[in-house]
This record gives C-alpha cells, sequence and structure tokens, in this order.
C-alpha cells in the first residue's frame, strides 16, 4: 500500500550551511533525485515520514579535480558523469555503469551520492567507486570526515554515516591501469543487477563485486592472487572460495558465483 | 474508397494520442467513495476471526454476508466466492471490502485476520482434485507405437505468465435511478452482466456495464473484472455511493488470474525416415484455486496438443487441477502456447535423435489441405503449415545459417505452428452472438459488445462497414459497449472479433444497404427515420463437433505460423540476445495491415517475455517479485527487428477472407528460442529459458 504523502513532512534548502543546520536540528532523511524514495513510497516501505530536499544545493553538484584527486559533487546525477570529461578521461568505468542505470529520467535525476546512501548491494556506481578506492566525504554542522568507501557499509543497508551528516562529495584517487566494469542485469535495460563488477588492472589490481553479499565488496585475496602472477585459473579458485552470493528472487547463488568466476576471466582477458 | 486492405486513420487514435481518451481511474462520480480488497496471507485454511482495528467513522464495510443472492463468480463453475466465507483456498484471496472517500484513510485501516492455517498444496502433479480431464483418441496410439521403427519421449515445462496489461484492473459501481452502473477496463462487459445477476439475484434486475478505454486486457480481463465489479457492486450497495476500486500494479500481480503453468510429456513413434507414426500427448495444467476458464484453457491447449502435423494414431490426455495458487485464467493464445511450445520442442529433439534436419522432418509431417488433425478435422483450402513453412526457411536463409552457426554463440532456430479462430467445437453456435447497425443523421453506427482493447476493434470493425455499406469510413460510428445499449456479441477473446463479430457486421450491413435501397444513410433517415438491422452469428454449417469424445470440427479455420528465432548467447552470463525474427504468418486476409503488423510484433514480444525472461517467482503459494522490477518483460533492447511476412490464404467464411489473429503470434517465439538453444547444444525443456536456467544446460562456444 502507498505511503499516506499528506503525512510526511518534507523541507527544502538551496544552502549547504542550512542543510547541516537542520540535520543537526532534526531527523530528516535528505533526498534529491527522490529516484530510490520513490519506491519506497509507492510500496508503502519507507520508514521515514520527514525529509530535507536537498537538490537545490547546487555546490553539490560539480565535477572537479583537487590536488590529484577526482572530485565528485554528491549530487552530481548519472546524466552529468556520463557527460563530464573529466570522468570520462579519468574514470571511464563510471561512465559505463552511469550509463546501464535505469533509463534516461532515472540517469537525469538519480545523483551519485543517492546511489552511495540508498546503499543497495545491487548499486550500480559501488564496485566503481570500490574498485578505485574512493572516499566517501561526510560532512555535519561543525565536522568533516573521511571514510573510505571499503569501509563506508556494516551490513545491508548499513553505513557508519550518523544522521546529522551529510554525504557531499566523493573523492577518487588516481586510478593507475586499465579499467573494466560490468553489469548483468535482469534484461538488457531498465533492470537491477543481478551481479555487478568494476576492476582495475595494475601491477595490484583491484576488483569489486555487487549483489553477491549485503554489501558492495572488494575481493583482496583474488586480487593477492592476480598480483603475485599466479595465474587466472588460480585466482578464480581463490574467488570460488572468496564470495558467498545467495539466491533471491532476481538470480541464485550458483548462477552468481559462476558468473563471477567467468567476468573475473573475462576481466582478465579484455585487460591483457 | 475501399477501407478493408489499407491501415486507414484509428478510430480511438486521436483520443489515445492527445489524452482525451478516458480509463476507469479518470472518471469521477460525485460523492464517489474508493474501495479496498482485504486480503488472505495464507494459501489455506479457515478465517477464525476479523478483527477491525480502526475508527470505522465513514467507513462502508462489506463482507460475506452482505451479498444478496449468491456468493459465487458464475463463470463455467460457481465454486470461487466473491469473499470469502469461512475457507481460504489461496493467498491473497478477497475476505472483505473497505469504502471511504479518503484514499490515505482507507490505506491506513488495519484489519486483523486469524486463520486456522492447513497444509497447502503447491504441485500440480501431487494434486487429485481435477477440474477438468480430456481424452482425445484417434486410431489407436498403443499399436501404432508398438510398430514404431523409433520412440522419442519428453517432458516439457511452462511457467506462469502475468499479462502486464499496462492499465491495471479497475471498475467504478455508480447506483443510478432503479439500478446499477458499472464502468470498467473489461474485455467483457456481458460476462461481468451474468455474474452480477448471480451475485444479485431478482431484487437487483437493473445493471448495465459500461467498457470504458481498456488499457490492454491479453485475457486478463476476460473474467477478472467480474470478481472485481461484483466488490464495486457490493460497496455501492451498502453505501449508496459510487464506488471506485484501481488495483495498483502489485495487488494486480498478486491477486489476479494469470497463464496457467504446464507440464506435458510426449511419447512420439516414428518411421526411421521421419513420418509421424503415433503420438502420445499428456497435458497437465495447474489451474489454481478455483475453476475459472480452466476447462476451455485446457480444451484448447489440448487440441493444439498435438501441433500442425498430421498423424493417424494420436491420443491426447488433459488434466487441469486445482493447487493452493490464485487461480490461472485466460491470457492470450489460452493453453495453446504451452502445448505447442512443448510439440515444437519435441519436434526439433526427435530431428537431432533421427538425424533428420528439422525443416524436412516438419515438411514430412506438417498439415496439408485433406489431411486430418488430432480431433479427425478434415482440413481445407485455408491450411497453410507448408506456405509458412517454405516462405520461412526461404526468407530467413534457414539451412545455411543452421549450418554456418554451428560451433559459434550463434544460432538460429524455427517453430510452426497454429491457432484456431473463434470458440472451439459447437462453441460459436451456442454462443448465438448478435451485432446490430443503427443507421444516424450521417451515416451508420456500430453497436456491439466487442471491445477495444487496443488491438483495434472499432477501427477494423468501422472498415468492414465501410466496404460492405459502400460508405465513407469517417461516416461510421463505434458505440462505447454499454450492456444497456449494443448487441451481445459474445465475448472479446479467442480470436473471434473479426472473423465471428466482424462477420456478422458485415452481414448487418449488406442487408441495410439493400434497406436503403440506394439512399445514402443521410438521404434515407431525412426520408424515413432511423434503421436498425441486428443479425444473429451463423457458423458454416459443415462444423461437425462431439464435446463428449472432443472429436470433430474443431474450429472453422486456423491461422498458421513459422517463427524463425536467431540469437546470440554470452558465454559469460549466459544472456540471450536475440538479433532477428521473422514472423511469417497467414490469417486469411488482413483487414488493417498496420494493426495486424501491431499484433504480430506484440504478440511476438510477448511471447519473448515468456521465452526468456517472465519469471513469476512463487513463493509459499503468492507471487514474490510482484514488481515491474522484478518480473521482467522486454524491453525495446531485448526486442530485435521483427521482420513481420502476412501471407494471404483467404477463409471463405470471415468478413472479406479475414480469419482470427489474436491469439496465433503468442504461440510461435517460445519454441522458435528455445530450439535455436538446442543447435548450440544446450538441452532446454522448460521456459522461461533465464540465464539461471541455461548455465545449468551447459557450456557456450
Amino acid at each position: 500500500m502507498r505511503t499516506a504523502v499528506s503525512e510526511l513532512d518534507l523541507r527544502s534548502t538551496a544552502s549547504l550551511d542550512d542543510a547541516l543546520r537542520i540535520l543537526r536540528d532534526e531527523r530528516r532523511t535528505p533526498l534529491a533525485g527522490a529516484t530510490d524514495l520513490y519506491v519506497g513510497l509507492n510500496f508503502g516501505t519507507l520508514p521515514q515520514r520527514a525529509f530535507l530536499d536537498i537538490w537545490a544545493v547546487d555546490e553539490l553538484r560539480g565535477v572537479a579535480e583537487r590536488g590529484d584527486a577526482l572530485v565528485l559533487g554528491a549530487l552530481a546525477t548519472y546524466t552529468s558523469l556520463i557527460r563530464s570529461p573529466l570522468v570520462q578521461r579519468r574514470l571511464p568505468m563510471l561512465v559505463e555503469a552511469a550509463r546501464q542505470v535505469g533509463g534516461v529520467q532515472i540517469q537525469n535525476r538519480g545523483t551519485i551520492g543517492g546511489n552511495i546512501a540508498n546503499g543497495s548491494p545491487a548499486g550500480d556506481s559501488l564496485p566503481v567507486f570500490a574498485a578505485a578506492d574512493a572516499v566517501i566525504v561526510l560532512r555535519s554542522a561543525d565536522s568533516e570526515r573521511r571514510i573510505p568507501i571499503t569501509e563506508y557499509y556494516t551490513g545491508y543497508r548499513a553505513t557508519v554515516m550518523r544522521p546529522d551528516e551529510l554525504i557531499v562529495a566523493i573523492e577518487v584517487p588516481p586510478v593507475e591501469g586499465r579499467q573494466w566494469f560490468r553489469k548483468v542485469g535482469t534484461r538488457a535495460a531498465q533492470a537491477i543487477s543481478k551481479i555487478v563488477v568494476a576492476g582495475v588492472r595494475s601491477a595490484k589490481p583491484s576488483v569489486a563485486y555487487g549483489s553477491v553479499a549485503p554489501t558492495v565488496v572488494r575481493v583482496p585475496r583474488t586480487e593477492e592472487a592476480l598480483a603475485a602472477g599466479a595465474g587466472i585459473d588460480a585466482a578464480v579458485s581463490v574467488l570460488e572460495t572468496e564470495i558467498k552470493p545467495i539466491d533471491d528472487i532476481r538470480s541464485t547463488a550458483e548462477y552468481r558465483l559462476r558468473v563471477a568466476t567467468n567476468l573475473l576471466r573475462r576481466f582478465w582477458a579484455e585487460t591483457a | 474508397m475501399a477501407a478493408v486492405g489499407k491501415s486507414v486513420a484509428r478510430k480511438d487514435g486521436i483520443g489515445k494520442a492527445t489524452g482525451g481518451a478516458k480509463y476507469a481511474d479518470d472518471l469521477t462520480f460525485p460523492g464517489m467513495l474508493f474501495g479496498r480488497t482485504i486480503r488472505s496471507t495464507i494459501p489455506r485454511g479457515r478465517v477464525r476471526s476479523v478483527k477491525l482495528d480502526f475508527d470505522t467513522a465513514g467507513f462502508t464495510i462489506v463482507d460475506h454476508r452482505d451479498v444478496p443472492a449468491k456468493n459465487a463468480v458464475d463463470l463455467m463453475s460457481q465454486d470461487q466466492p466473491f469473499l470469502v466465507e469461512t475457507e481460504v483456498r489461496h493467498m491473497a484471496e478477497p475476505i472483505l471490502l473497505l469504502a471511504h472517500e479518503d484514499k490515505e484513510k482507507l490505506s491506513a485501516a488495519r484489519v486483523e485476520i486469524e486463520y486456522d492455517e492447513e497444509a497447502p498444496l503447491f504441485d500440480p502433479e501431487q494434486s487429485t482434485q481435477v477440474f477438468k480431464a480430456i481424452d482425445i483418441v484417434k486410431g489407436d496410439v498403443a499399436a501404432a507405437l508398438a510398430k514404431a521403427d523409433v520412440i522419442v519421449e519428453g517432458t516439457y515445462r511452462t511457467g506462469h505468465q502475468e499479462h502486464i496489461y499496462i492499465e491495471p484492473n479497475g471498475v467504478i459501481a455508480v447506483p443510478e435511478d432503479g439500478g446499477i452502473a458499472i464502468y470498467g477496463s473489461v474485455q467483457c462487459p456481458f460476462y461481468v452482466i451474468k455474474a452480477l445477476r448471480c451475485m444479485l439475484g431478482s431484487a437487483h434486475p437493473n445493471v448495465r456495464v459500461i467498457q470504458t478505454e481498456t488499457g490492454g486486457g491479453f485475457g486478463g480481463k476476460e473474467e477478472y473484472p467480474s470478481i472485481i465489479a461484483g466488490h464495486a457492486v457490493l460497496l455501492a450497495l451498502k453505501s449508496g455511493r459510487p464506488v471506485k476500486i484501481i488495483y495498483d500494479r502489485v495487488e494486480d500481480m498478486v491477486a489476479t488470474t494469470k497463464r496457467h503453468p504446464a507440464i506435458v510429456r510426449h511419447r512420439t513413434g516414428l518411421t526411421r525416415d521421419g513420418k509421424l507414426v503415433a503420438m502420445d500427448v499428456d497435458v497437465l495444467l495447474d489451474g489454481g484455486a478455483y475453476v475459472t476458464l480452466s476447462p476451455t484453457v485446457l480444451s484448447r491447449g489440448c487440441i493444439h496438443a498435438a501441433g500442425p502435423y498430421s498423424c493417424d494414431d494420436t491420443r491426447i490426455q488433459g488434466r487441469a487441477v486445482f493447487t493452493n495458487t490464485p487461480p490461472n485464467g485466460a491470457f492470450r493464445g489460452f493453453g495453446a502456447p504451452q502445448t505447442e511450445f512443448a510439440v515444437e520442442v519435441h519436434m526439433d529433439r526427435i530431428a537431432e535423435q533421427l538425424g533428420i534436419d528439422p525443416v524436412e522432418l516438419r515438411r514430412i509431417n506438417a498439415l496439408r489441405p485433406g489431411d486430418r488433425t488430432a480431433t479427425g478435422q478434415t482440413l481445407r483450402d485455408d491450411c497453410s503449415a507448408h506456405m509458412v513453412l517454405e516462405e520461412a526457411v526461404k526468407r530467413t536463409d534457414f539451412t545455411r545459417k543452421r549450418r554456418e552457426y554451428r560451433g559459434t554463440n550463434r544460432t538460429i532456430g524455427l517453430s510452426l505452428f497454429y491457432h484456431g479462430a473463434g470458440f472451439t467445437g459447437a462453441g460459436e453456435r451456442n454462443l448465438k452472438s448478435k451485432a446490430r447497425l443503427e443507421l444516424t443523421l450521417t451515416g451508420v453506427r456500430i453497436a456491439t459488445g466487442s471491445t477495444e482493447i487496443g488491438q483495434g476493434t472499432r477501427t477494423m470493425h468501422a472498415q468492414i462497414v465501410t466496404d460492405a455499406l459502400a460508405i465513407p469510413y469517417e461516416s461510421v460510428e463505434v458505440a462505447q459497449p454499454d450492456t444497456s445499449r449494443v448487441a451481445d456479441s459474445g465475448p472479446t477473446v479467442a480470436s473471434r472479433t473479426c472473423m465471428v463479430v466482424g462477420k456478422i457486421l458485415e452481414e448487418c450491413a449488406l442487408e441495410m444497404k439493400e434497406k436503403l435501397g440506394g439512399l445514402t444513410p443521410a438521404e434515407y433517415y431525412a426520408r424515413s427515420g432511423g434503421l436498425t438491422v441486428e443479425r444473429m452469428y451463423e457458423p458454416p454449417d459443415w462444423i461437425q463437433w462431439d464435446d463428449n469424445t472432443y472429436l470433430g470440427d474443431a474450429y472453422a479455420t486456423y491461422g498458421w505460423g513459422c517463427d524463425v528465432v536467431e540469437l546470440e548467447v554470452d558465454p559469460d552470463t549466459y544472456e540471450v540476445r536475440p538479433l532477428r525474427i521473422t514472423a511469417v504468418q497467414e490469417f486469411g486476409r488482413p483487414i488493417h495491415p498496420a494493426l495486424a503488423r501491431g499484433q504480430i510484433e506484440g504478440g511476438t514480444a510477448q511471447g519473448m517475455g515468456y521465452a526468456l525472461l517472465e519469471r513469476v517467482v512463487m513463493r509459499d503459494g503468492a507471487m514474490a517479485n510482484s514488481t515491474l522490477t522484478n518480473y521482467t518483460i522486454p524491453t525495446t533492447l531485448d526486442m530485435p527487428e521483427v521482420d513481420v511476412v502476412m501471407l494471404e490464404n483467404p477463409y471463405p467464411g470471415g468478413p472479406f477472407g479475414a480469419k482470427g489473429l489474436g491469439e496465433l503470434p503468442m504461440d510461435g517465439p517460445a519454441p522458435a528460442v528455445v530450439n535455436a538453444l538446442r543447435h548450440m547444444g544446450l538441452d532446454v525443456r522448460e521456459i522461461p529459458a533465464t540465464p539461471e536456467l541455461i548455465a545449468a544446460c551447459g557450456t557456450i562456444a
């Protein structure tokens, strides 16, 4: 049953300082593109009743280089990422992922901060950030902290973010090596991932998977096997013990494991 | 001047394109309440208590005791209640109805129901409660099997399928002077009338049903709207106010009917060179918790189960059985997509085992005029199995591609299929459908119960009348189906709206033309006033059918099709990417080529979804993936271009030679896809052939 909308309490602001003050003083869930939120409203599964609309906070929208890091504002939409020459040059696997999120309407509204905050293990951008060692920048009215994405999630849709904090940016350090991304959805488009993988081929390869665990995961032991030059077969054997996907309404554990290994091989072959 | 055979402007086109068309949820009435259905949350048991856990002020509350006459949906059997009394047979079964003028208050109302639960039955193979059994015997299959050179056996499974009409189910019941009117998204307004008469009894004689603009049906709005209409009427009677019930997508998917899952077993005897000598077929349909239309779905499924092939000794046994799942019902194809999937995949397995080319195997056995079908019907000249097969093979360069793709991750497969048009056997004779033509100031008005549900009824009927009367297409209008104002032309189902109702209209128009005596409608009207012609359907007099033995002329005619699907399988992910589909279909003659093409393209897409994507996940007797996110139908990116080839072989009994078309395109895609996968070495015997299933079937080049 659809959530009763008239009972919802919505404030909005165009200022980051205001937003942080409101979050300090009131318990509100930030919303921007609302692409995930509307799904929850429609199915009546959303526990929250009070929201803060930050869509108009333009200072969170930019994409820039700061020092040697690529800094993505939390409100950068998938469309803006797809169009950004900076992202195209530095993080092409993110462009690839953004292109496969929902359809054009979702790409126009959905934000990168929202994808991270929503914390779905099937979030398409998350393996990219995990493979790229990205850092989530959390800010509150009186502090700021930087959390590596691999430490950000503590369980299924659970994060270290406090209620008074806001994701303001994602910092992506320089990515050395060839980037690779693959989403396997339930159909060719407008689909949720059954498995999603991002990899970076370098002397210290990194590989991250979505939809195989309660959170996005890196596979450090598999990465070590790849780095050690043990050969792809050995790395696949390690991977088979390193991830433990489950059955759900979209796919099976068996399929996910098999495809995860096939995609590791494909990544390795295509980035050789 | 002729309209038939031309893609004239749709009668409903401008309204739909501009947003002017009014669907059920667009309508509102003074004082209207919104209705909500409280449903069971167990698959089997008895209701122990119902507790209303909300402030009931302003609510109208209805349970089974509010039914004026009979608490039974009058369909083929009267086993399904409008509202549960005590026994619950499936998840999401209606128990209680609430209405309120505020949707949010309505949503927030909590009802606690306690049950005594019983162990549910979900496996149709374990079910001993048979809704309908059929046994079609032609010749002596046991003796023929004993003499066969080769016997090939196989079991094939098909899953549920959800209709996904873009507009969910919805109706509005409106009390009016001396009666009640029901506005709704329905395929069969007179079915609703029948059900309401039984529910209301003689105390409420004045009921009418008005079909609102309908956003798709596919069979899903054939019988189910009777239940929703009953619910809205009960709430309207109790409150004395109009009541609107519109299902949201989840409720629609969880509660309403789906395509029957099937298990089909084949045991087939052949000569060494590939001639069919014995076909022993067993069909099992999962009917769900109530009979609904399962007997006729089983009937059509069984009649088509031997495929478009000639075999003297054939036996087809079928059962539709009870399970504790929501009742399955009508869905485009009506049992035939299930059984034709089985026989067509079986034919490719036979070809494989005999080492015969699958096209050649079909050439040897496909029906020709003069051959007898499984029910003993001798086919006439409008049988086109070989014509569609040869055209498809030639057009796609099938044999060369089949050879060249071997050993790659690209493949090609085909299916040969047919579909009987109209009601089965004596069905059309018993139905006594009528159609009416009324003179207007400027032309004529068509007044039938046939519904426009996206397929083009209004346009196609108007074209037939236009040409038969020799008047301009623009001067033909089509009345909105209102059971108090139009003739009962039978249900809008079974690929009969063009061939059967169109035929009555053609005859009405010819009779009217004679009565006009050379005058235009306007001239006649000015001189003599109104004129109405009503006629009843006369099926061909040669049709003989025995409903006990299931032998005889099952259908007056059949449409024929051959689908060729080319696809690639991703070796890493087992995802199937269809590259090209060629749909060669013969259905007499297209009245409106663009609409006919639309039927074929749409039916093919629905068939591709059935083949590859559309998996209903049942958990504890309820659909667990009841969202458009998790029940995936094809998007345009999942569908390649469909090369539609419309061949003509007129049926003399149809208007301008037309046969039925609506269901035919649904029968072919699934077996063509699976036969393509088989050519790649993947032994798939069930659908949907999801990547998960394909991964378990083998490796890909």
